[in-house]
């Protein structure tokens, strides 16, 4: 579905991306993990063409930069990690947004399974009852669930996720990666998302890219990626004994 | 049932009503008060090419109060249409003409003419018109690449930063032409303050020219700055190109608020307060908030000349002055209550 080869990014003299290449099957939930700096948010950014890259991004056969903004926002979504609207618009008014490249016509008037998909969305993220609220009086949480919302209703082929887990309790952490994991099941469809709880990642996620000051450390099945040695290598540190550590205390 | 998310056909109805209704009340009053039902007759009449009987009535109505009336109809709705796309587009409720040096790189354009004493021979208002227009798109030009060389993102706050303090460069370097401009001062000051006194139907042509092109341009463009007002980000994510978008609204604005200031001058706090009020009204959907706003910017800039025409008649106050005045306090207590509710008024 999503082939990168050789993708890099500068930021004047700084390097921030350096030769990054991985491809992306439908089916497949890719976490992208690494410290701060590592260039993952950058990344995702490139796919969505935010920033000018050197290298190639392939999407269904098709080089990114030849997609109208309509026509990519039809195949790929994106979910930021912070969001601050701007307006008091209402909650179903930014969801429904996500609809924007489906509508068709004159003034883009015409999307006739809009106001199903965002009802589902809605519903799916359980904001029916926050439908009417201004997303001004809303938590960081809800404000999050909102824009999962969008991005749903935006019903696009590849999902990106930015730390999707920002600002969320941990009974909506495991309702979100749900969520996900069956939105993953209709066919034709994959994720990429950023996480740092690697926990998560090795537990949702298929497949795994290890980023370390812009450079690939390991890219593959998550078993694979998440050795104790890579881990050494990202982080330096050993995140290994560290996360057992973590669990045996609550074992105890 | 399918749900109505834009501006009613009931609604542009009900708009132009009131617009309808204000006109007629501001052409009766003023120092000579005139009776509805012969004003309107004479009105019907000459837009019907029917003949009108020569006196003072058809000289006050037609040749005075009626072209003024329109120019302060038709300047209160692109200012305020303009006032609240810039808003909306750059996420920001203090982005106006005004805010972003595009109203006063016109009045500085005008004030050159006058100063320099461009003139062109049997257009007496042309080189001033011409140049307000010219500098109002120049100081946009200037401003979207100074933006752009240093952010090639076009990203919004570098548009506002550097808006801000090119309107200061054209403001302090007005003042240095005010100091210079020896008997022409009074006609430079009033003009910057702003006025709709003897405007003509050049003027109203010029004005309903403008709002019929760039302000269908802006108020088409009701999805695309909703997009912008939830996030420029979110807006790309969603499939909006927003480097076309956000040229396309700069310069239909930027070429509004040019035809604007070259007619009355600068005027300011209209595209301000008036995008505001509406959106307490109406919430800040676009598709529904800017047709409302362009109705309610015409009521309110007619509303404000008649009050500069006759409180303190026969002296005339500059709309300008009056506008600013009422702004400012009805803007702060907009802020206060809103503030003080633990709602925004945006």
């Amino acid at each position: 579905m999503l082939n990168a080869e050789n993708i890099t990014v500068r930021y004047g003299e700084k390097t921030v991306l350096d030769q990054v290449s991985f491809s992306v099957d439908s089916g497949e939930w890719w976490m992208v993990a690494g410290p701060n700096g590592a260039g993952k948010s950058t990344l995702l950014s490139a796919v969505t063409r935010g920033v000018p890259c050197a290298g190639r991004i392939t999407l269904l056969g098709r080089d990114v930069s030849s997609y109208r903004p309509e026509e990519l926002a039809r195949q790929v979504g994106m979910l930021e990690q912070n969001h601050a609207a701007g307006y008091a618009f209402t909650v179903e008014e930014v969801v429904a947004l996500g609809r924007y490249a489906h509508r068709t016509g004159f003034l883009r008037r015409g999307d006739a399974e809009g106001e199903d998909k965002v009802r589902q969305a809605l519903a799916l993220t359980g904001l029916q009852e926050l439908a009417r609220r201004s997303v001004l009086t809303l938590s960081g949480g809800e404000m999050q669930r909102v824009f999962l919302a969008q991005v749903l209703a935006q019903d696009p082929r590849l999902l990106l996720l930015d730390e999707p887990a920002n600002h969320l309790d941990l009974i909506y952490q495991k309702q979100l990666f749900s969520l996900i994991g069956d939105w993953l099941k209709t066919p034709g469809r994959a994720v990429i998302s950023v996480v740092h709880d690697l926990a998560l990642a090795r537990r949702y996620g298929t497949h795994a890219l290890l980023l370390r000051q812009g450079k690939t450390v390991s890219d593959g099945r998550t078993a694979e990626v998440f050795t104790p040695q890579n881990l050494q290598t990202a982080y330096g540190m050993d995140v290994f004994a560290w996360m057992q550590g973590l669990y045996a205390a609550w074992q105890q | 049932m399918k749900k109505q998310d834009g501006f009613p056909w009931y609604g542009w109805i009900a708009g132009l009503a009131a617009v309808l209704l204000t006109m007629l009340l501001c052409v009766c009053s003023g120092s000579a008060q005139l009776a509805a039902g012969e004003t309107l007759s004479v009105i019907a009449r000459a837009i019907g090419g029917l003949p009108v009987e020569d006196g003072l009535y058809k000289s006050i109505i037609l040749s005075i109060r009626l072209p003024r009336v329109l120019s302060a109809a038709l300047s209160g709705a692109a200012l305020a249409l303009c006032g609240g796309a810039m808003q909306g587009l750059l996420r920001n409720p203090l982005a106006d003409g005004s805010t972003l040096g595009v109203s006063s790189g016109g009045a500085l354009g005008a004030a050159l003419a006058i100063v320099l004493g461009i003139s062109i021979p049997g257009l007496p208002l042309a080189a001033s018109t011409g140049m307000a227009m010219l500098f109002s798109f120049g100081s946009l030009v200037m401003i979207l690449s100074l933006a752009y060389a240093m952010d090639r993102s076009l990203a919004t706050s570098t548009i506002i930063l550097i808006g801000v303090i090119f309107s200061m460069l054209a403001s302090s370097l007005l003042s240095l032409l005010i100091t210079f401009s020896g008997e022409k001062l009074r006609s430079i000051t009033f003009w910057t303050m702003g006025s709709l006194s003897g405007r003509n139907y050049t003027h109203v042509l010029i004005l309903l020219g403008g709002l019929a092109v760039f302000g269908t341009v802006l108020v088409s463009q009701g999805r695309e700055m909703n997009a912008f007002a939830v996030g420029e980000e979110n807006a790309r994510h969603v499939g909006v190109p927003v480097r076309r978008v956000k040229l396309r609204v700069m310069i239909a604005a930027s070429a509004l608020i040019g035809m604007c200031v070259s007619v009355g001058g600068s005027i300011g706090f209209v595209g301000l307060i008036v995008p505001h009020m509406v959106r307490l009204v109406t919430g800040p959907n676009h598709r529904r908030m800017l047709p409302v706003t362009m109705f309610a910017g015409a009521v309110f800039l007619m509303l404000t000349d008649l009050l500069a025409r006759t409180v303190l008649s026969p002296i005339e106050l500059p709309i300008g002055v009056v506008t600013s005045m009422i702004g400012a306090v009805v803007f702060v207590s907009i802020f206060y209550h809103s503030r003080k509710g633990g709602k925004s008024a945006c």
